[in-house]
């Protein structure tokens, strides 16, 4: 037996010293790493482990004038697989065929298919959702989300417009107030394991959501109601391309109803309306026909106004005092201006009468002479005071800025043009803004929907202000302005307007389309009421009627059935009967 | 606990007693359960996953530990003298099965290396864990019987002459354990010898080649003296994110894993590196699971064991009533000192990786068995101990 040594000792101490010390290095480099680099791999694990879900806020509602919901969030649902976590492929297939009312293949081919997710329908009823999930499939998920809805369907669509695949605004109200509507997504982070599946047990990082704001607006559901029917009623009748019909309070610009028929139904915005022919339709047409029938041509297409623009016309005389009342004109039937003969709309001619006969004859050879007699620089400057050069500022997207001649373009036979309302272009909007300024005292206001914003409890509320320039005509003009468009509809052009018991004012267009040679006709009438102290104006633009094309004929009685209905709804009382008389 | 710390008067009637060194036997049975608990940790989730039983890996450990206690009572209630005896016939074995294994079908080929030996395809045991322990008990029993001659240069490297197939049919294979051995084997040599400075200049060789290699590695490449594929790993650890998704991974994983722990760690259980993230959690790296769970303090208490189990077989070698005991315990020794310093260094990013398993702790069955053979031996050397005055 071979003994132990003292130096074998030595050296086994030896050896554990230096095992000593290479724990001790292994405990430094420890101490290194999991105390001054912990934040730094801390960071970085983290984020190899947190899996960022947001949560979807809920988009602001829309109000109108009475506290309805025009467009309010339904609740619907995303049913997805997710293919590593099925077990029972065959009953998912059933299940979800059945249920979303799909094909077995088509659910099948998206079952089998090897992805972290697959969305197999989404937009599903909230019910539908809740049932799949009542079969707590494996590997089935059922995610809830919001989906805009309009309980009106198309009522003011082409005002309200609708929101897209992410909530957000497309087109209207929707996009104008987007900032306040949409609100601000929440989020939840989660920790997921290496294949990037949540762990259940792991605490949840929750930044939560802020619904949107909701936005109350002017438009009434009941005037829009009233409007759209009269509208389609004469639509129907004259078998026309389009009708308009605007209601305004021309006091301070509130819109209270906007109608642009056809209407398209915004719970169902990609499909269009009236087409038969839309499958023959390539991707690209059929997008510029949906692009049509969402476009809000009150606001976004232009059009000559006719002998509704003689207002301005007749403001601009009155104000500058180039003509009054009791002014005499004699109309041949024509009036030559330069070398061009330009024809009244009554050929024989209206003969000897004063401004506020020709007014109410919309006698086109008065207007032209009070065109002229302004002369090119003052015509200029009263459609830059009115405004008319400018856009109104409407809280709609797209509004189309006015066609006008340059100023130095100008000359006489233009002058005469523009002077009853033809050979340039504004927008129905522009043209009843421009009214209501004349009319209410002189004061230009800006057309507008949107009155105040409120949070989604109610307990912030932003009032919107919209800007006002006073003075743009005289209190005395709009005075005369009143009375003159009254005469119109009592005696005037404009007497199917005309409705017992109420003093309303207004006046008649006929225009002939570009190019004038199709023989087609934009009729409308702006009416107001009452006639004296003005809390409502309205504007019909009938596009492309058939048969009767004459504004007085067909328009103005529009808008007095929409006045009949709507003045005693906002509490104007009708004038007692002997005053009315006079 | 042992009973050196009672009285004097017991301490003299048991004078002609038999030692047993408890202290020993309480840290082995200390780390195994610990083992178990952070194999268990480290494994249930994946093994949920993939084989849709969470104790998969937990019950192959469990089993090989039982079995492994029961190799260790047995070892260790035999005289070691009686080992000495089969020393040559287990070097002879542990030849056989190095060439069985890597030239014949009965070695198994996992990821392209072959390791274990089976039979008819099923794997049995890995080869190496087999070798080491034959590989100790061969050099102390040369070693004992060269003693007179042992520092004379002829004497060294017969020895090593000797322990040399061994050591080149592991290596083949798995470089790491290739490297333990010849660890061990260094250790138990300069051990028995009384000679230092050649001990001393082989370690300075080594540690000057190593920081050479890898100073100039860009050097190296760039002349063409080495290709990159086989500085990889030296690359990978120099810079471990830059090769993120190749060699790195691992690493880096670990690291998170490690520095998210930080001083308390995040609690028993709670690691997310384990969830698939940190590659077979439950082996080599399971270190790094031990520091994202019990942090820094937890880490350290494990090093603290180890080196308490080191001082004890420094402390039954040293009391051993023979050279060939003391050798015998100095090997084994030598083996766990290598394994967890190396293992740990590699999960601490601290060296290049090579995949070495942290003993008792680690999940493998072969290791566990084959360790607690190791341990039966040291504590039947301890029992032979006598107590003096």
């Amino acid at each position: 037996m071979v003994p132990n040594h003292t130096f074998h000792r030595l050296k086994i101490v030896l050896v554990f010293a230096a095992c000593l010390a290479g724990f001790a290095v292994l405990m430094g480099r420890l101490g290194y790493l999991m105390l001054f680099q912990s934040a730094h791999y801390t960071a970085l694990a983290e984020e190899l482990h947190e899996r960022e879900r947001s949560i979807k806020a809920a988009r602001g509602k829309i109000y109108d004038a009475n506290g309805t919901i025009i467009a309010d969030n339904k609740t619907v649902c995303t049913v997805s697989v997710i293919h590593s976590q099925i077990t029972d492929s065959e009953e998912v297939v059933s299940v979800l065929s059945e249920k979303l009312g799909l094909s077995r293949e088509e659910v099948r081919k998206k079952v089998e298919k090897v992805s972290s997710r697959e969305i197999i329908k989404s937009n599903v009823d909230k019910s539908v959702g809740d049932d799949i999930r009542s079969f707590d499939l494996a590997g089935v998920k059922v995610d809830e989300d919001y989906k805009r809805y309009y309980p009106f369907g198309d009522l003011a669509s082409r005002v309200l417009g609708f929101t897209g695949g992410d909530n957000q605004g497309i087109v209207g109200l929707e996009v104008k107030y987007e900032d306040y509507l949409k609100g601000q997504n929440g989020m939840i982070l989660t920790q997921t394991d290496a294949r990037g599946i949540e762990i259940d047990a792991a605490a949840e990082n929750r930044v939560e959501p802020v619904d949107g704001w909701s936005l109350y607006l002017s438009l009434d559901v009941n005037i829009q109601k009233y409007a759209q029917q009269a509208a389609e009623k004469v639509m129907e009748q004259k078998n026309a391309k389009q009708v308009s019909i605007l209601v305004m309070d021309p006091r301070d610009g509130e819109i209270m109803a906007m109608v642009n028929v056809p209407e398209f139904d915004l719970n169902d915005p990609f499909t269009l309306i009236g087409s038969a022919d839309a499958a023959a339709l390539s991707e690209e047409e059929y997008q510029d026909r949906l692009n049509q029938m969402w476009r809000n041509p009150s606001v976004c297409d232009t059009y000559e106004p006719g002998s509704t623009f003689k207002i301005i016309t007749a403001a601009a005389g009155l104000e500058e005092g180039v003509v009054n009342l009791e002014d005499s004109f004699y109309c041949p039937g024509y009036k030559i201006v330069e070398d061009r003969r330009i024809h009244c709309h009554k050929v024989t001619g209206h003969g000897s009468e004063n401004f506020l006969q020709g007014a109410m004859n919309s006698c086109n050879p008065v207007f032209i002479e009070v065109g002229l007699r302004l002369g090119t620089g003052h015509m200029y400057q009263y459609f830059k005071q009115f405004g008319l050069l400018g856009r109104t500022g409407i809280d709609l997207p797209g509004e189309a800025g006015t066609i006008m001649h340059r100023e130095e373009d100008m000359g006489d036979v233009e002058l005469a043009t523009v002077s009853f309302g033809q050979s340039f272009q504004i927008t129905p909007i522009q043209l009843i803004t421009t009214a209501s300024s004349i009319i209410n005292g002189g004061t230009r206001v800006t057309p507008h929907f949107g009155v105040e914003v409120r949070n989604a409890d109610g307990t912030a509320v932003k009032k919107l202000s919209w800007e006002k320039e006073e003075g743009i005509v005289s209190q005395e003009t709009s005075e005369t302005m009143r009375y003159i468009l009254e005469k119109v509809v009592a005696e005037g052009t404009g007497n199917r307007a005309y409705l017992e018991g109420y003093r309303i004012g207004g006046k008649t267009a006929t225009s002939e389309k570009l190019p004038r040679s199709e023989n087609k006709y934009i009729s409308s009438f702006l009416g107001f009421a009452p006639a004296d102290d003005p809390q409502v104006i309205a504007l019909i633009t009938i596009d492309e009627p058939e048969g009767i094309y004459y504004g007085g004929t067909i328009a103005a009685p529009v808008i007095a059935e929409v006045f009949d209905n709507i003045l005693p709804y906002l509490g104007i009382q009708q004038e007692k009967a002997e005053e009315s008389e006079i | 606990m042992e009973d050196r710390k009672e009285g004097r008067e017991v301490r003299k009637r048991r004078s002609r007693q038999r030692y047993f060194d408890y202290s020993l036997l309480a840290v082995i049975i200390f780390l195994c359960c610990f083992g178990l608990v952070m194999v268990y940790s480290s494994s249930s989730y994946v093994a949920q996953i993939n084989t849709g039983d969470s104790l998969f890996y937990l019950k192959k450990q469990g089993i090989a530990l039982i079995l492994g206690f029961f190799c260790m009572f047995l070892v260790s209630r035999i005289d070691y003298h009686k080992y000495g005896k089969v020393a040559v016939l287990g070097y002879v074995l542990a030849l056989i099965l190095m060439i069985l294994v890597n030239f014949t079908p009965l070695g198994i080929e996992y990821n392209g290396k072959k390791r274990w030996f089976g039979i008819g395809g099923t794997s049995l045991f890995q080869a190496a864990e087999a070798v080491k322990v034959a590989l100790i008990l061969s050099m102390a029993s040369l070693i004992n019987r060269f003693s007179r001659k042992i520092d004379t240069w002829k004497a060294q490297i017969l020895l090593v002459v000797i322990e040399a197939p061994l050591i080149f049919l592991v290596t083949d294979n798995n470089l790491s354990s290739g490297i333990i051995l010849l660890g061990i084997v260094f250790i138990m040599l300069f051990v028995a010898s009384r000679k230092k400075l050649r001990f001393f200049a082989a370690v300075g060789i080594v540690a000057a080649a190593a920081v050479l290699v890898t100073v100039f590695s860009d050097k190296l490449i760039e002349f063409h003296i080495l290709e990159e594929y086989q500085l990889e790993r030296i690359l990978v650890w120099k810079d471990p994110t830059a090769y993120a998704l190749e060699g790195g991974h691992q690493v880096l994983q670990g690291l998170y894993a490690i520095g998210s722990g930080g001083l308390f760690g995040k609690g028993l259980g709670e690691s997310m590196q384990k969830l698939g993230f940190v590659p077979e959690a439950q082996n080599d790296m399971v270190f790094s699971i031990i520091c994202e769970e019990l942090g820094l303090f937890g880490a350290v208490c494990v090093i603290l064991l180890f080196l308490f189990m080191i001082w004890r077989f420094v402390v039954i070698a040293n009391n051993a009533p023979d050279l060939f005991g003391s050798m015998l315990v100095v090997g084994i020794m030598s083996h766990i000192a290598l394994q967890v310093i190396l293992n740990i260094a590699v999960v601490t990013n601290t060296i290049p990786n090579t995949g070495i398993t942290l003993p008792f702790i680690s999940y493998g069955g072969t290791s566990v068995v084959f360790l607690m053979v190791e341990m039966g031996a040291a504590l039947s050397v301890s029992r032979s101990i006598r107590y003096e005055r």
